[in-house]
């Protein structure tokens, strides 16, 4: 968890990721913000996000992105 | 073809009740046909035009959707000229485009009233109210006359660039520059009226027109695609795809980040027949992907500045290229219809495709496509508007781009990179000292140089001074446009100086890369 909110909060050292869970609707994170999640996840968890695993319901909250990333590494 | 309203009366007549444009957000899932924007347009001219306003700059400041464009053409009707501002664009930098235009006149919308900046002498017209004037006889007789009076060199609209002092460059085009573009544009895309358009660029940069004016031109429709969709790249081709969408130009950070995802193993887009791109460099390893998954498509790189009204130069994709070798770029081709470029050296002498010495210089370009210059200021516009160094016996402006380029093996145009330290972001335009100046303002900041990492794709800014950098980054939030905020910020306890004085950027990007 440490590791992806310091990749969070790089982009957005203004959020309190920890607590967010509406990252999305509430347009904290837009298109620029999810090119570089995506890339530092990936490069970072060794993992590959694939592309229909990029959808809102994922982005909401640092808990559900790291449960994508969780339920990748399997 | 003088005005470019004729495009909408011939359309208007020939596909009345075809949708023109229509939005895709759920709240803005509403449309116009080419009756209804024709009929939105003159009635809000009708009332500019009974409050005496002429040749003026009316500022447009709605949410992207058909009526914004409707906005649009209601300037170009009452015989005034546009500027679209949107509500992402930071208050401090819409202060700064309203300090030069000194508007006397806005249209708004509900959603966007709130945010205006005070304008004590400026004429508010909320869209929803304007658009429901009567056109009576001597508001038509108005309208009419502006249409006698038209001529081609007037101006259309002014787009806002990044400016390297600060404060944004607006960039004025004429009915004759916006003609002459979209009559080429038109040929090049092969636009008529089965063309289904997918929308990405803002309407605030002058990249929109490839859609807007293609769009009223050849009775084609448009679906304006909010940025919201952008970031879920199978909701997007999907999207594409429920629509029957055919051709889109977008910039090619969009194309990247759905190759990038690997969005075609789950998704392919079945109805593009045209895909073009632009606006900054297009990995060739990108493009393959693309190629690869539809295979009867055809791509075409767009290339040009802004101050030569959207692209002057084209190239359609015909054979493969290599993606082994990092270097390989695609070329920017020829020059459209109409358009010369002409490539010169730093003395100004011209190189010529076929001297095949691979020689680079800077692209200059001459046309109807030049724009009028830039917006309240002569001198840039001297400065970068110049005497076409071939011709010594008549007036004869070339733009001077910045940009420097080369012809390959194919007698190709191709671009290379800036003279100065301007640079393109996820497509759009960036003066790095405009970021930097704008760090600097921040008063606990001393000093601040941003470079751009172009294989990541990243803006990256150094500074010194008594703030943290997550104070810095809440200060630029609110003083950049979120294009331009930088990807990182990074403290420094000294800044690196060379010998002469001048901030060391390559020593900065070497600290970056190492680190």
């Amino acid at each position: 968890m440490e590791q992806l909110l310091k990749i969070l909060q790089d982009l957005h050292s203004d959020i309190d990721f920890d607590s967010h869970t509406a990252l999305i609707d509430d347009a904290v994170l837009d298109s620029f913000d999810i090119v570089t999640i995506v890339a530092e996840v990936n490069e970072n968890f060794d993992v590959q996000i694939p592309a229909d695993k990029i959808v809102p319901e994922n982005f909401n909250s640092a808990a559900a992105l790291l449960r994508l990333i969780e339920s990748l590494d399997d | 073809m003088i005005n470019v309203m004729e495009y909408l009366d011939i359309t208007a007549e020939k596909y009345p009740d075809k949708v023109a444009f229509c939005g895709n957000s759920s709240e803005l899932n509403l449309s116009l046909t080419f009756r209804q924007l024709r009929e939105n347009s003159r009635r809000i001219a009708s009332r500019i035009l009974s409050d005496g306003f002429y040749k003026e700059p009316i500022v447009v400041f709605m949410e992207k959707s058909p009526y914004a464009v409707a906005a649009n053409f209601a300037a170009v009707y009452s015989g005034n000229l546009y500027v679209t501002i949107e509500r992402e664009m930071p208050r401090h930098r819409i202060e700064m485009i309203f300090e030069n235009l000194k508007p006397r006149a806005v249209i708004c919308e509900e959603s966007t009233y709130d945010l205006l900046p005070d304008l004590p002498n400026a004429k508010t017209y909320l869209y929803s109210e304007a658009a429901l004037t009567e056109i009576d006889e001597s508001a038509e007789n108005a309208l009419a006359g502006v249409r006698e009076r038209a001529i081609d060199t007037d101006p259309v609209y002014i787009v806002f660039t990044s400016g390297s002092t600060g404060i944004p460059k607006g960039i004025t085009a004429s009915h004759r520059s916006v003609i002459d573009y979209i009559e080429n544009l038109s040929g090049i895309l092969g636009v008529d009226d089965t063309t289904v358009f997918g929308n990405q660029a803002p309407l605030y940069v002058d990249a929109c027109l490839k859609e807007v004016y293609t769009t009223i031109r050849n009775g084609a429709t448009s679906y304006l695609i909010s940025r919201e969709t952008f970031m879920f790249p199978v909701k997007l081709v999907e999207f594409l795809n429920s629509r029957k969408i055919n051709t889109i130009c977008w910039v090619s950070s969009a194309l990247s980040m759905i190759a990038g995802f690997k969005t075609f193993d789950t998704i392919i887009p079945e109805y593009l027949r045209t895909v073009a791109f632009g606006s900054e460099l297009f990995p060739v390893k990108n493009l393959n992907i693309w190629k690869t998954a539809l295979p009867n498509t055809r791509f075409i790189n767009l290339y040009g500045p802004t101050e030569a009204t959207g692209m002057s130069c084209y190239y359609e994709v015909n054979r493969d290229f290599d993606d082994s070798d990092n270097s390989t770029r695609i070329p920017i081709g020829h020059a459209f219809r109409n358009t010369e470029i002409l490539l010169l050296d730093k003395d100004d002498n011209v190189i010529t495709a076929d001297s095949n010495t691979g020689e680079a210089g800077e692209i200059c370009i001459r046309g109807s496509c030049l724009s009028l210059g830039y917006y309240n200021d002569f001198a840039k516009t001297a400065e970068f508007f110049t005497q076409n160094p071939t011709v010594k016996s008549y007036p004869d402006l070339i733009y001077r781009t910045g940009d420097l380029g080369s012809y390959n093996d194919y007698g190709e145009l191709v671009f290379h990179s800036r003279k100065d330290y301007q640079i393109k972001h996820m497509g759009y335009r960036i003066e790095l000292p405009e970021i930097e100046t704008a760090a600097c303002r921040n008063e606990q900041t001393a000093l601040a140089c941003c470079i751009y990492d172009n294989e990541k794709g990243k803006l990256i800014l150094f500074y010194t001074g008594t703030c943290s950098a997550s104070e810095l980054t809440k200060y630029l939030k609110v003083n950049l446009p979120r294009y331009m905020l930088p990807n990182r910020i990074i403290a420094l306890d000294e800044m690196p100086f060379t010998p002469n004085g001048k901030i060391d950027r390559v020593m900065l990007y070497n600290k970056y890369s190492g680190s």
